[in-house]
This record gives C-alpha cells, structure tokens and sequence, in this order.
C-alpha cells in the first residue's frame, strides 16, 4: 500500500538568535571600551587589564586542547616558556623591540610544538597529560642549564622596551594583550564554526566513530596542539615584557597551566563564555581573597573538585545547560521545517 | 509449579531509547523458556535487566518471591540468576581456571564445583591454564557456561549460545544443556535459531519490538503463527 | 672506578624507592584506569604524617608507618568509594581534573598545616650507616632496607593478584566491569578496596621518603612524575616491570647527577623519553592501554 508522503516545507539551518547577536554588539562595545583604556584608566588598571587578556589568552588555548580536542595538557608552560625566552634570545640579545618579539615567539611556539608532538602524541589520555608535563620539565631544566640564556637564576629583559615612556609601553602592551584575547577567541570561535571544528567535535566524541567517517583525528589534534602552543607563546612573551625579568622557574612554571585549569574548569570546560567567565571570577577571587595566601588556593582546588562532581559544566555549564544563552553559538539549529511524518 | 521468576509490566532502556514496553514474562520451577524475536527485539535488553545488568525503568520484577526490581546490580548473582552473555564476555587476562574461578566468587553452595565442570566439559580441563580467549569459539561457549554454573543459580540465562558456532557444535552445547537442566535448573534462552530454540524449550515467547507478541508450547504454534510474531506482518 | 659502582649501587637501590612510589600508582592505574595526579602529594602526606605521629605521640620512625598506613588505607577507601568513583566513566578527562584539583588542595593544605620548612623523620644513625663492601665500595643500610621492602611488597602484590579471590576480581574488574558484576562484583566497593591498598603502599613509602630525605608541601608533584616514568618505563600492568623501570630511572638520575650536579632528575626524564621513543610500550609490558 503506497502512503503519498507530504512535501516538507522549506527549513532554514540557523546558528544566530537574538541573544548571540546582542552579545556579539556588546562584545564589539566590550573590545572599543577595552582599547580606549590607556586614555582613563590608572596604570594598576591598566596593568590588571594586560594580565586579565594574557591569561585568558592561555586559557582559551589549554580549553581549545582540552575542552575541545580531548587533549588534557599539563604542559603548556613549556610554551609559554618557549615565549619568555624569545623575549630572551631574540630581544635581549638579539636587539629587537619586546612587542616585535610576540609574534615572533608565536612561531617559536609552533616550532616548538611541531617538534615535540611526535613525542608526545606516543601517549593518549593520562598519559599525554603527564607526559608533556615531563617535557615542559626537560625544557626547564636544559634551559637552567644554558647560562648564556637563562643567568642561572634569571636575567632582566628591560633593555627590550629600551626607548619608550611608560605610558606608550603600557598601551602597546594592553592593544596586544587585547588582539591577543580577543584574537584568541574570535580564533577559536571561527574554527568551531568551520566544518574541522566540526570534525573536532566529532573526534572528541567518539574517534572511532569519526573514523569511519573518514576524519582524520590525528591531523587535527596535532593542528590544535601546535595551534595552542603558538597562543600560548605569544602570551608568554607578552607577560614577561611587562614582567621584565626571565627566570627559568617562572617562565616554566607549572603555574601557568594550574591558572589555566582553574578558569577552565570552574568557568566551564569545552564552551568559549566558560574560560572568559572564568577568568573574571578568578580575578575577582584573586582581589578578595589574596591574602589568605594558601587558603586561596585551597578554595580554587576545591571549587575544581566541586565542579567535577557535578558533571564538569563550571559555573557556566550550569547557567547554560539547556543552551539557551549561547551566546557564541555554534550549534546549527533547523528552523521552519515541517517534519513530516516524524 | 512454583513460579520463579516473574515480571509485570517491565520496561527497560538505554537512556533516552526505550527498549522494552512493558514485559509480562515468567518462568517456573525446572522450566525452559526459550525467547525468540528478530535483532533489535529486546531480547538480550530482557536479560540483562533481569541479570541487572541494567536498571528496569518501570514495572514489577519478582525472583523467589522477592521484589528485586530495585537492587543493585550485583546482587542478582547471589540471589541465584546467572547470566552467560552475549559474546561470550571471557575475561581476557584470565584462564580459564581462573574464569571459571571467577564464577564461583559469590561462593553460593550447590553441586557445581571446578571438577564437576570440568566433567561436564572435558576439554576445557585440558585447557585450563591457558588465557580463555585463545579457545576456539565452541570451547569459549563452554567456558562462558561453566563460569555460570559455578556460580549455583537457581534460573541460567542463554544469551544466543549458538550464535557464530558450527551446527554440530551447538548440537553439543545443547545436548549439555538438557544435562544441566537434569539437576533442577531453570533456564531462559535467547535463541536466533528458532529450530533449536523450539527443540529445547518447554514454552517458547516471541518478542517484537519491545512487546510479547506469542506466547505458548512449541508443539502448538504454527509456522504462520510464529513468522506472523516475529516479523509483525 | 669504585666510584662509578657506588654511583651505581646508589642508583640501584634508589630505584627501590622509586617502585615503591610507583607501586601505588600501578596498582591504581591496572585496576581502575585511572592516574590519581595527586598520588605524589598523597606521599608527601604521608610522610608529614609520620613526622607528625612521631614527633607528637613519641613513636619510633619505624612503628609510625603502623598508625600511617591503616589510617590512609581507610582514606583512600573513602575517597575512591565517594569522590573518585563518581568520576569514573567513558570520560577520561573527569578523574584527571579532579584529581588534579585535589593535588593543589593537598599540597596547600599542608603548607597551611606545616610551612614550607622542609622536614624530615629523624631515624638516629640508621640513615648513615652503610655495608663496606669492600676497596671503598659501600652501600647504605636504609636504601638496602628500602629496595628490600620494595621487593617484599611488589611479590606480596603479586601474590594477591595471583593467586586471591580478590585479586581475580581486580583483574576481572579491570577487563570487564560488567561483566564481572554478572559474577556477583561490587564494582565501587572492588574500586575502593584496590585503592585502599594503593594508599597502604603509599604510605609505606611515604615513610621511606621522609627516612630518607627531608621534605616540603611542594614535592608531591616531582614523586608523581617519577612514579609515572618508572610505570611508563616498566610496562603498563606488569608489578615487576614497575620495579625494572624504578631501578632504571634511579640508576639514570644518579649517573646523570654524578656527571653534573643540575643533570640528575633530567637524566630521569631523558631516559624516560627515549622509552617512549622507542619503546612506548615499556620494557615488559602486559596490559593494552585503552
């Protein structure tokens, strides 16, 4: 017996919807406010700002690698690292200006990572964890032990800015940090939207299912890696140009990525409103618990824990559980269709 | 007859997939009730709810009297259901001493000993310090029953014994299960091999898309009857 | 040359040490799937804890480890049966972070407890006394007591995976869980129990750690890593590959130390990295890595 099927009508395939166009407006104002800084705003606030947008630089890129490619690193001050000591090798001894070196670090840091994905991508799960802790560890260690770059104890990287007032370094430092965060996540934002971000969610989810779908995991997940390293670099140099002093246990220091981890986490993992969420609260954590000293940390560890017995989401995970406030969607919806016999 | 085990209404699933709409299935003391039914039926969802495996979503599910709907999972071993699963499940790391051993951890009193399976299956006495999965499929099988044997249940579960073996093989098998069934044992099978299913059972149930859709005697169902349950057409 | 032997008798017998961090990590990691990232700082903990029932309850070094390691095997139950379990699933990433969460908690919590004063466990002579092996060879007694109970507990470990009802279920559990919940296996509670041990075994060198050397709150983290390296080095799943692997691991850091001072953990890892090069899967391995 043949049943004549209705034509469906004609359905849309959507991703934006009022609210994430809002935000999007309110992004744009956010960026314009932000850039306009060195005209009112105090250096402390300044200052605050440059290190706000560097550390969700860093946060962006371990949540890339871990929220997105599955890839949990407890490695990524090997490049921030890498970044400090471009400022090393290619400002203080090379003579150029510290924010000539950013990008340069940039490269450093995918060459870096380049190199060492063979290795690390040996391992998978735990292992890749604590396996590029271990490298980030070598890094430390071999660079202590080149005096010609590290001074043993550290070297002053002040003779980069050499040539320019306060206020100009100051500005310069807050428009890269600024193209670095904002850059980080509209990144980010582009290559969720794309079909590899597509294919990277896809390979999170199940790998063996994606294969068979002929996307290629491995491909990807060396792109983020080598990607994240690049971000991660850049970050680095910036910091420690208005840090002005390099020592190789505070350019490799594990901290880097403990900070990352806790915006992250406690933000939302795998969402990109979660490390910028994130960061604000560990920011306003910072200011109002900072002389608790190690009770501060304490708190953060605990929140994590907290986070991961309630399902992972974060603060944000559990705001936007129903996506509704997507406010940087990715998920395409289908509008207007009828379905037919569904 | 006392009634062993009993369900009312049970539905089961994976999630947001439902599996099972509403079961109402028993099976009787010294009973072999074979389950028929196409992939995707629900059969093998049905015993792993009643080995626990799986959680029932709803509706009543009674063994020797008791509600055991609710328990957890691993508690079904020591009441007495023993499931042998699908694929066989051997633990790799183990021989299959050790598998066997593995069955007996419950430790329930009951004629089934290492050496009286290893009387019933022969061959894997030969074997017994070997990893279990270097066994060929039809000595896996037997392993995979042994192992719930030694545990003393009181109702055995068959998850598609017969499934990727030689005919003659599961002649064999079979003919060790009407052994087994000697010593007072309850039996539900999951069979794809009707011929076979309706050979050993004393009631066959045909399942259909999560339902009972026939119920009765191998004796007194017809061919028509029994494509007509299974395919639903 | 009596140097060299000496250098590497020490890197030997340090090794000891280091199967006895890695011992735990192993145990954990065969039965659960899981890398407690805050297994170093569990050691460090421990160690405080022999310092603190020593110096507070005037117990002899050796007897503390019999309040320590009962009372961190019931932590560790605890902790396994209501936190970690929790997080264990197809997601590899849930235990991980929350573990490593709890590495900061511990690692600040006990520098609120003790300062970042480095401490140690005062064992009187013991800690210099050394075997003359003769032409200016020697050994230490400790490190030789260290590498002994190492030996001692790996065959005990062994023996219960072996030959134990409860072993059986380990190795059931870890193949198939639910499968072996078909046998009558209470997963959590089987979950909890191996890692009830895994914290008895840290215990126990948690206290050799602190005989040995003077710690800090921070050191947790640098114990995990050497653990890690002498399992990866070993071989997943095999107990005895863990201690070729520790022994490996100590004799490069030693050697490397003794070619230069700032070389010695990197030696380690450089060993450890060139496993993984060209051995990934360690030197006797027994387990496929999910």
């Amino acid at each position: 017996m043949k049943r004549e099927l209705p034509l469906a009508a004609a359905a849309t395939v959507t991703r934006a919807s009022p609210l994430s166009i809002a935000a999007a407006v309110v992004a744009l104002l956010l960026v314009l406010a932000a850039a306009s800084m060195p005209a009112w705003a105090e250096r402390s606030q300044l200052r605050m700002a440059t290190e706000f947008l560097c550390l969700l630089t860093i946060a962006q890129m371990w949540n890339l690698l871990a929220g997105y490619g599955g890839l949990l690193s407890v490695g990524q001050q090997a490049f921030v690292g890498l970044g400090a000591y471009s400022l090393v090798v290619f400002g203080l001894q090379g003579g150029l200006n510290a924010f000539v070196v950013v990008p340069i670090a940039g490269v450093v840091g995918l060459v870096g990572a380049a190199l060492l994905a063979p290795l690390a991508f040996r391992l998978r799960g735990a292992h890749f964890a604590v396996g590029t802790w271990v490298m980030a560890e070598v890094l430390r260690i071999v660079i202590a032990n080149l005096p010609f770059v590290s001074g043993g104890s550290g070297v002053s990287v002040a003779p980069t800015v050499r040539g320019m007032d306060i206020a100009t370094r100051d500005a310069v430092s807050l428009w890269l940090a600024l193209v670095l965060g904002a850059g980080s996540m509209a990144a980010v934002y582009a290559l969720l939207r794309s079909r590899w971000g597509l294919a990277l969610v896809a390979v999170r989810d199940s790998e063996r299912a994606s294969q068979s779908l002929g996307i290629e995991g491995r491909r990807l997940k060396w792109l983020v890696y080598v990607a994240a390293a690049g971000g991660c670099a850049m970050a680095g140099a910036l910091i420690f140009a208005t840090k002005l002093r390099v020592s190789p246990d505070s350019a490799f220091s594990l901290e880097w990525t403990t900070t990352a981890f806790f915006i992250v986490v406690i933000g939302g993992i795998g969402s990109l409103e979660g490390p910028l969420l994130g960061a604000v609260l560990y920011f306003a954590l910072r200011e109002w618990l900072s002389d608790l000293g190690s009770t501060y940390m304490i708190v953060l560890g605990s929140l994590t824990v907290a986070v991961m017995l309630s399902g992972g989401g974060g603060v944000w995970g559990l705001v936007n559980r129903r996506g509704w406030f997507d406010l940087f969607p990715t998920r395409r919806r289908v509008r207007g269709a009828s379905a037919g016999d569904d | 007859m006392k009634r062993l085990l009993e369900t009312r209404s049970l539905t089961a699933g994976y999630g947001d997939f439902q599996a099972l709409y509403g079961i109402d299935f028993h099976v009787d003391d010294g009973e072999a009730v074979a389950i028929i039914g196409a992939n995707g039926a629900g059969k093998t969802t049905f015993l792993r709810t009643l080995a626990g495996q799986l959680r029932a979503t709803g509706g009543q599910l009674r063994f020797a009297d008791e509600n055991i709907a609710a328990w957890h999972g691993h508690r079904m071993a020591e009441a007495g259901i023993a499931l042998v699963p699908e694929g066989r499940r051997l633990f790799p790391s183990l021989s299959v001493e050790e598998n066997l051993l593995m069955g007996a951890y419950t430790r329930r009193p009951g004629p089934w000993t290492l050496a009286s399976v290893f009387e019933l299956f022969p061959v894997l006495c030969e074997f017994r310090r070997r990893p279990a999965t270097e066994l060929s499929g039809g000595q896996q099988q037997m392993v995979a029953m042994g192992r719930a044997l030694m545990s003393n249940p009181r109702l055995l579960l068959c998850d598609e014994i017969s499934l990727g073996l030689a005919p003659l093989v599961v002649r064999e098998i079979y003919r060790t299960l009407s052994q087994i069934r000697g010593k007072g044992l309850s039996v539900v099978l999951v069979e794809q091999d009707i011929g076979q299913a309706m050979k050993a059972a004393d009631r066959v149930v045909c399942f259909q898309e999560g339902r009972v859709s026939l119920e009765g005697a191998p004796g007194t169902l017809s061919r028509e009857q029994i494509s007509q349950a299974y395919f639903g057409v | 040359m009596a140097e060299w032997i000496n250098t590497l008798l020490q890197g030997v017998l340090l090794g000891g040490l280091y199967a006895l961090f890695a011992a735990g990590l192993s145990l954990s990691f065969g039965v659960m799937r899981m890398i407690n990232i805050a297994h170093g700082d569990m050691i460090v903990f421990a160690g405080y804890a022999a310092i603190f029932t020593a110096e507070h309850l005037g117990l002899p070094p050796a007897l503390t480890l019999l309040l320590v390691a009962p009372a961190l095997a019931v932590l560790g139950y605890l902790a396994q049966r209501l936190v970690f379990n929790r997080t264990l699933g197809d997601d590899v990433l849930r235990p991980l972070l929350l573990t490593f969460g709890l590495s900061i908690v511990i690692q600040n919590a006990l520098q609120e407890m003790f300062s970042a004063d480095v401490r140690g466990l005062d064992i009187g002579p013991l800690a210099t006394a050394n075997f003359q092996l003769g032409g200016d060879v020697a050994i230490g007694v400790l490190p030789l007591l260290v590498m002994a109970t190492a030996v001692a507990t790996l065959a005990a470990l062994q023996w219960l995976f072996r030959q134990t009802r409860a072993g059986r279920a380990f190795r059931a559990t870890s193949d198939d869980a639910g499968t072996a919940q078909l046998m009558g296996v209470n997963r959590q509670h089987v979950y909890a129990l191996a890692m009830a041990i895994a914290s008895a075994v840290v215990a126990v060198a948690g206290v050799f750690l602190v005989m040995r050397t003077t710690i800090s709150p921070s050191d947790g983290p640098a114990r995990l890593l050497y653990s890690f390296e002498a399992v990866i080095i070993g071989g997943l799943g095999s107990l005895w590959g863990t201690l070729l692997g520790g022994t490996i691991l100590g004799v490069a850091q030693a050697v490397g130390a003794k070619l230069n001072p700032g070389w010695g953990v990197l030696s380690g890892h450089l060993a450890f990295l060139l496993v993984l090069m060209f051995r990934p899967q360690g030197l006797m391995p027994k387990t496929r890595d999910r």
